[in-house]
């Protein structure tokens, strides 16, 4: 039981970072209407963009994270205007292929600046707290905490302002959203904002649970897609249900298959989703 | 150089030539022909090379098999396997819109890698499988280097011929105007009556098991396969800079693609060859960001590639 418990815990941590992905891709999707093949590996750029702050200038997380935020949120604008933009005019699908190749494009300009060795933020034991038996690192509640904020961060923008409402409106019905007068070039940049932040804040985390490396990002995106899908692709509130849910569902499946398998059993879940909910648990789009 | 050193070299190289432009073929008849996008083609990759590698291989105690049969059972048994991936990938991606199906290929193609590194009793884990034998090792004896690679080009040439009429031909057909009927137009096609779930399962059907006769040359060529060949990288990206540099929806412009990007890809190696040994991870980097950008020049700047598909109703 106290297994399956701990289990529970790291799955609430990898949910959380999930989420933060999931909410991007989704978001994405639902306005620019294609899958966002790099977000991974924008994760991975944004966790690398935190340790230029912590190991450079010697800031604690808690300030490096948000910078890595507002770099990626340039990278993405920059990405967008330079190339996704030209192709928008054209079919869908080749976005997809620009993103795919834009995932290998940053890996490798990754590896080329930071080289391909482990690094971590901090070196040292992050000495964990027990309660009940159950280890808990003030690691964890770090991520699940930066997590809830900018969650119910993202809620509060999307509900609350102007911006959120043309996004909201936009990924509903583009047609109709644009003769109702919204400016779809803003909305788009603000979805990369807010897809490029987001990104780099789950990649920041995932880098603080684990270790940082140059597959850090492409490792989960088969995780992020899935609880994207399940969740209900192009519904950034299933967002969050997805997450949590293949993060809690893989984390308890290494109770009986090799944890190396985890990618697997996310992807696993979300065919089965596919197949018996084919548009998500949440109603997504076709 | 002295000349044999060239040739040589000339052999090999177009001995990879040849292994990706099957891969590109393949493609072209799911992407090109069918607008299906398969981002696993390493995974149809690896099943093909895999299987030749346990089926020929000698007896071995550190994987399954290895059974030591005929070569021709070998890339046979290739094509068969990656068909039947194929036909489980389709059958639940069939009906939904591609997007699903890129996420479902390379949901599968990373699982298999998976496999390829843990399932140690059937692939020998990351250690790999050595001793693949050569086409026709056994009838030529152990001659020069040289010769075996000369009678390897040889069989690919012919295999690719053969690849490439029966596609060609296909593509002309009935079977393959639904096919682009289906890329261009599907509430169409569906309105005229076709089973248009069915023309797809068969174009993604087809199309693997090309690639997996790939992977199975791949294998007999190298002699050695570990998970570390069937990267994403490797795989599947260069195939699709290949197939679209080349002209995608055109079967001449897939194997030029692979001539013309496999050369890239070797002259960016000599480039980054002069750099001192202390930045050999940095090069390997510096090549695939090469290639990175060298997409996306092309995506913006000839979307159709240098032989574009000949269509008699284009502009």
């Amino acid at each position: 039981m106290t297994d399956l418990l701990q289990l529970l815990v790291f799955g609430i941590v990898f949910g959380s970072i999930l989420t933060l992905g999931a909410i991007g891709v989704s978001l994405i999707f639902g306005i620019l209407r294609f899958a966002h093949f790099a977000h991974g590996d924008m994760m991975t750029v944004g966790a690398y963009f935190a340790l230029i702050f912590v190991a450079q200038i010697g800031w604690p997380i808690y300030m490096a994270l948000p910078a890595a935020m507002i770099g990626a949120a340039l990278l993405a604008i920059l990405i967008d205007q330079s190339v996704y933009r030209r192709l928008r005019r054209t079919a869908p699908v080749i976005l997809l292929i620009s993103s795919f190749g834009m995932a290998l494009l940053l890996r490798a300009a990754v590896q080329l600046i930071w080289g391909t060795d482990n690094q971590v933020y901090q070196p040292g034991i992050n000495v964990p707290y027990v309660v009940f038996d159950i280890r808990i690192k003030p690691d964890h509640l770090v991520i699940v905490g930066a997590s809830v904020i900018l969650v119910f961060a993202f809620h509060l923008f999307l509900k609350m302002t102007r911006m959120g409402k043309a996004m909201r409106a936009m990924s509903d019905n583009v047609d109709l959203a644009r003769v109702s007068g919204i400016d779809s070039e803003r909305v788009v940049i603000w979805t990369w904002v807010i897809g490029g932040a987001l990104a780099a804040a789950a990649g920041v985390l995932l880098a603080l649970d684990t270790r940082l490396n140059p597959q850090l990002g492409w490792n989960v995106l088969l995780p992020v897609f899935a609880a994207t899908i399940v969740g209900g692709i192009g519904r950034v509130y299933g967002a969050i249900a997805g997450g949590m849910f293949i993060g809690i569902a893989t984390e308890l499946s290494t109770a009986v298959i090799l944890p190396a398998y985890k990618p697997a059993v996310a992807f696993t879940l979300m065919v089965l989703v596919l197949i018996l909910r084919p548009r998500g648990l949440v109603r997504g789009m076709n | 150089m002295e000349l044999g050193g060239v040739i040589e070299y000339g052999l090999f190289f177009l001995s990879f030539v040849g292994i990706y432009a099957l891969l590109s073929l393949g493609l072209n008849l799911q992407w090109g022909l069918t607008g299906q996008f398969n981002i696993g083609i390493a995974g149809f990759f690896a099943v093909g090379a895999y299987t030749s590698a346990i089926l020929t291989t000698a007896p071995s105690p550190h994987h399954l098999g290895g059974f030591g049969m005929p070569l021709v059972v070998g890339l046979i048994f290739a094509m068969v396997l990656a068909g039947l991936v194929a036909v489980l990938v389709g059958l639940l991606t069939v009906r939904l819109r591609t997007d699903y199906l890129a996420i479902a290929t390379i949901g599968i193609a990373e699982i298999i890698r998976l496999m390829l590194k843990n399932e140690e009793w059937l692939t020998n884990g990351v250690r790999g499988i050595p001793g693949i034998p050569r086409p026709f090792a056994e009838t030529l004896g152990a001659g020069t280097l040289g010769q075996s690679d000369a009678v390897f080009l040889l069989v690919v040439v012919a295999l690719i011929l053969i690849v490439y009429l029966a596609l060609e031909a296909a593509r002309r057909s009935p079977w393959g105007r639904v096919l682009r009927a289906i890329r261009e137009n599907e509430d169409g096609v569906r309105a005229a009556g076709k089973h248009i779930e069915r023309f797809r399962l068969e174009a993604f059907v087809v199309g693997s098991m090309i690639m997996g006769l790939g992977g199975a040359l791949f294998a007999h060529f190298v002699g050695f396969i570990s998970p570390e060949a069937f990267t994403p990288e490797f795989a599947t990206f260069l195939v699709w800079v290949m197939l679209i540099a080349g002209g995608s929806g055109n079967n001449k412009g897939a194997v030029l693609g692979a001539l013309i990007i496999w050369l890239v890809w070797t002259g960016t190696e000599f480039l980054t060859s002069m750099a001192p040994p202390e930045y050999v991870t940095q090069a390997g980097a510096l090549r695939l960001l090469m290639i990175g950008i060298l997409v996306q020049v092309i995506l913006l700047v000839r979307p159709d590639g240098l032989l574009p598909e000949e269509t008699a109703e284009r502009k």
